[in-house]
């Protein structure tokens, strides 16, 4: 520490320690009150048990606790601070009317173990939610229960594997395209299933070829990302399901990028079995470090016996309740209903829209995608000429011959204070740039990328040190990622 | 990139080294470059058998998780232990960091992979992509 300075600059400080480091012996936070019930004689009560130290605990005064957490809050970068364009991830404008409702004393201060009779309106905001999406996606029947996408997944697979299984053999593999997210095959791994490869073709879509040379009885579902993770539509999606229709298998829609088609398309009505979404994508909840989660499940019928339980489901006399005798479920994934706070800010999000303007998200986010697009090509180089999305993915190709390389464009794009976009994915673009600005971002904020990004370009060509060596403005430099993952420090320890 | 001809090659970059009835099995220098920086290479133990085309094992890098396919069935007999402190070898030098040796099973599998020129050749078309 005593290279750098100790007294908080301007930046207020960019040398926080830990709060480990803080502590100093007696100080304490808190005072409890005095004891209205008879004392307990804890030595007594746990012998050998009782602790008397607190261990490493930090021991900071409350004022210390408040700074330490304010000044780290204040290295963070936010969308409320400027564009995320973080590619596949959808990093949207979270509406403070999400908020707002999310606040409401009964919502917020709603219990899980509440009964049925005082509890009618979160249930009616979880039927109502469910309703919503079931007509956003086309599909027939929903659980809103799985805490994010990759549990959807495995939600959504665990589904398929029991509607194989009653049908007498739970098949034994999987289908995955090339341009997947990583999550797929691993999903289907945990559902005890064997991942086969599936080929993009050179406009960057599933190769239909490969894909009925590869169908059989031993395939239990496709599962597919739609637009795909190049933002490519799969035009092809019809054909798609009915090869795996023709064979017994299922349609599994990773609906990660459904910001492309909410208002557009149906995957219900392009032949998709089952999907999930992601409610801190689509939907405006927050994502990334706040959180959490929401990754509901909506299928077709032949799924419905399958579901979580308990489902929301409306009695004889009106009122609603959870149904919980339904001897094929897969069992329930997920403590309680899932993340509730969730179900209310993207209710309030859809409300708040309307068709229409959902709608119009869709457009606006596939329209600034395509602004940036036609704003950079030529710059970067384009792998895939197909039309884009929500989405564009370049590539480094031309940077490279100057030796520089996605990441290090990616670190010098936190100087002209963006937060990077996703690097070296999909896999089948070496070099990868994907951004996804999303329809919250006006033009300015677009044309503010696209200069920062034909900065760094120009930058390459006539000094490209400097962007190998970025960031230059953030409070530590370029971080050894490979050390970091190969000899990780993973707790503080204090110094004896 | 001159790849080694004393070896065979996959389309999904393992080279395989055959001495007889044993073999050594490795990624490539083109495999190694795409990946950036290996953290963590996981191998099955000696005695595990492969099945050519199946995957026995994964290479981890900072940019992502890869999968190893067996480029011929058979038996493990000894694998690498020296990545598992130092996966950078592989990165130093893939076509001289094998990850492990196997006894083949059926060494006309082999007839089915690429000669380095071949690999070569399927390598610049992948990466002109």
């Amino acid at each position: 520490m005593k290279h750098m300075t100790r007294k908080a600059t301007r930046h207020v400080s960019q040398n926080e320690g830990l709060i480990f480091e803080k502590s100093s012996l007696g100080k304490a936070a808190w005072k409890l009150p005095p004891l209205d019930v008879p004392a307990a004689d804890a030595t007594k009560l746990l012998g050998a048990w009782e602790r008397r130290d607190l261990g490493a605990m930090p021991e900071v005064s409350e004022i210390e606790i408040i700074r330490h957490f304010t000044r780290l809050s204040t290295w963070n970068y936010a969308i409320d601070l400027g564009m995320y364009p973080l590619g596949s991830c959808t990093m949207k404008y979270n509406p403070r009317v999400n908020e707002a409702v999310a606040r409401v004393e009964g919502i917020a201060n709603a219990h899980p173990y509440q009964p049925e009779e005082i509890s009618q309106g979160a249930l009616r905001i979880i039927k109502t939610l469910s309703e919503c999406l079931i007509e956003i996606t086309g599909m027939d029947a929903i659980t809103l229960q799985p805490a994010a996408g990759a549990h959807g997944e495995m939600t959504g697979l665990l589904m398929v594997r029991a509607y194989h299984q009653s049908k007498g053999n739970a098949r034994k593999k999987i289908l995955i395209p090339d341009s997947a997210h990583g999550t797929n095959p691993a999903t289907a791994a945990m559902v005890s299933y064997a991942v086969e490869n599936l080929k993009s073709d050179s406009r960057g879509m599933v190769d239909i070829a490969s894909l009925e040379a590869q169908m059989n009885e031993d395939v239990a579902a496709l599962m597919l990302t739609n637009p795909n993770t190049l933002g490519v539509f799969e035009q092809d999606i019809h054909k798609i399901s009915e090869i795996l229709h023709a064979k017994g298998g299922l349609l599994y829609m990773d609906g990660a990028n459904m910001n492309a088609l909410v208002g557009k398309a149906r995957p219900g009505d392009f032949g998709v079995d089952v999907m999930h979404l992601n409610l801190h994508k689509t939907f405006s909840t927050p994502h990334g470090g706040g959180g959490p989660g929401s990754g509901p499940v909506a299928i077709k019928k032949i799924l419905e016996p399958f579901l979580p339980t308990p489902v929301v489901v409306r009695r004889a006399d009106g009122a609603l309740a959870f149904e919980y005798n339904r001897p094929q479920s897969i069992g329930r994934v997920r403590a309680f209903y899932g993340n509730f706070g969730m179900f209310v800010r993207a209710l309030a999000y859809i409300q708040a829209n309307g068709p229409d303007g959902l709608r119009q998200t869709t457009e606006d986010a596939v329209l600034n995608a395509n602004y940036i697009r036609k704003g950079l090509e030529g710059t970067y180089d384009l792998p895939y000429s197909t039309p884009t999305m929500h989405e564009v993915v370049f590539s480094d190709k031309l940077q490279a011959k100057k030796g520089v390389r996605t990441m290090d464009i990616a670190k010098r794009l936190i100087d002209y204070g963006f937060h990077p976009y996703t690097t070296a994915f999909p896999l089948i673009v070496p070099g990868a740039l994907m951004i996804e600005p999303t329809e919250s971002e006006p033009k300015e904020e677009l044309d503010l990328f696209i200069e920062a990004m034909k900065s760094i370009a120009e930058e390459v060509e006539e000094d490209p040190q400097t962007v190998l060596d970025a960031p230059h403005s953030t409070r530590v430099s370029r971080l050894d990622e490979t050390a970091a993952a190969r000899k990780p420090v993973l707790r503080w320890k204090p110094a004896s | 990139m001159a790849y080694p001809t004393d070896r065979k090659y996959t389309k999904e970059h393992e080279w395989i080294q055959v001495n007889g009835n044993a073999a050594a099995i490795g990624i490539t220098d083109y495999a190694q470059q795409s990946l950036g920086d290996i953290v963590f290479v996981e191998v099955p133990k000696a005695g595990t058998e492969l099945v050519a085309g199946k995957t026995f094992g994964t290479v981890e890098s900072v940019k992502a998780v890869s999968d190893l396919f067996a480029p011929a069935s058979g038996t493990v007999t000894e694998v690498n232990g020296a990545l598992a402190t130092s996966p950078e070898n592989v990165n130093k030098d893939a076509h001289g960091s094998w990850m492990v040796k196997i006894t083949l099973k059926n060494p006309a599998e082999l007839k089915a992979l690429l000669s380095a020129a071949d690999y070569e050749k399927f390598v610049a078309e992948e990466a002109g992509h």
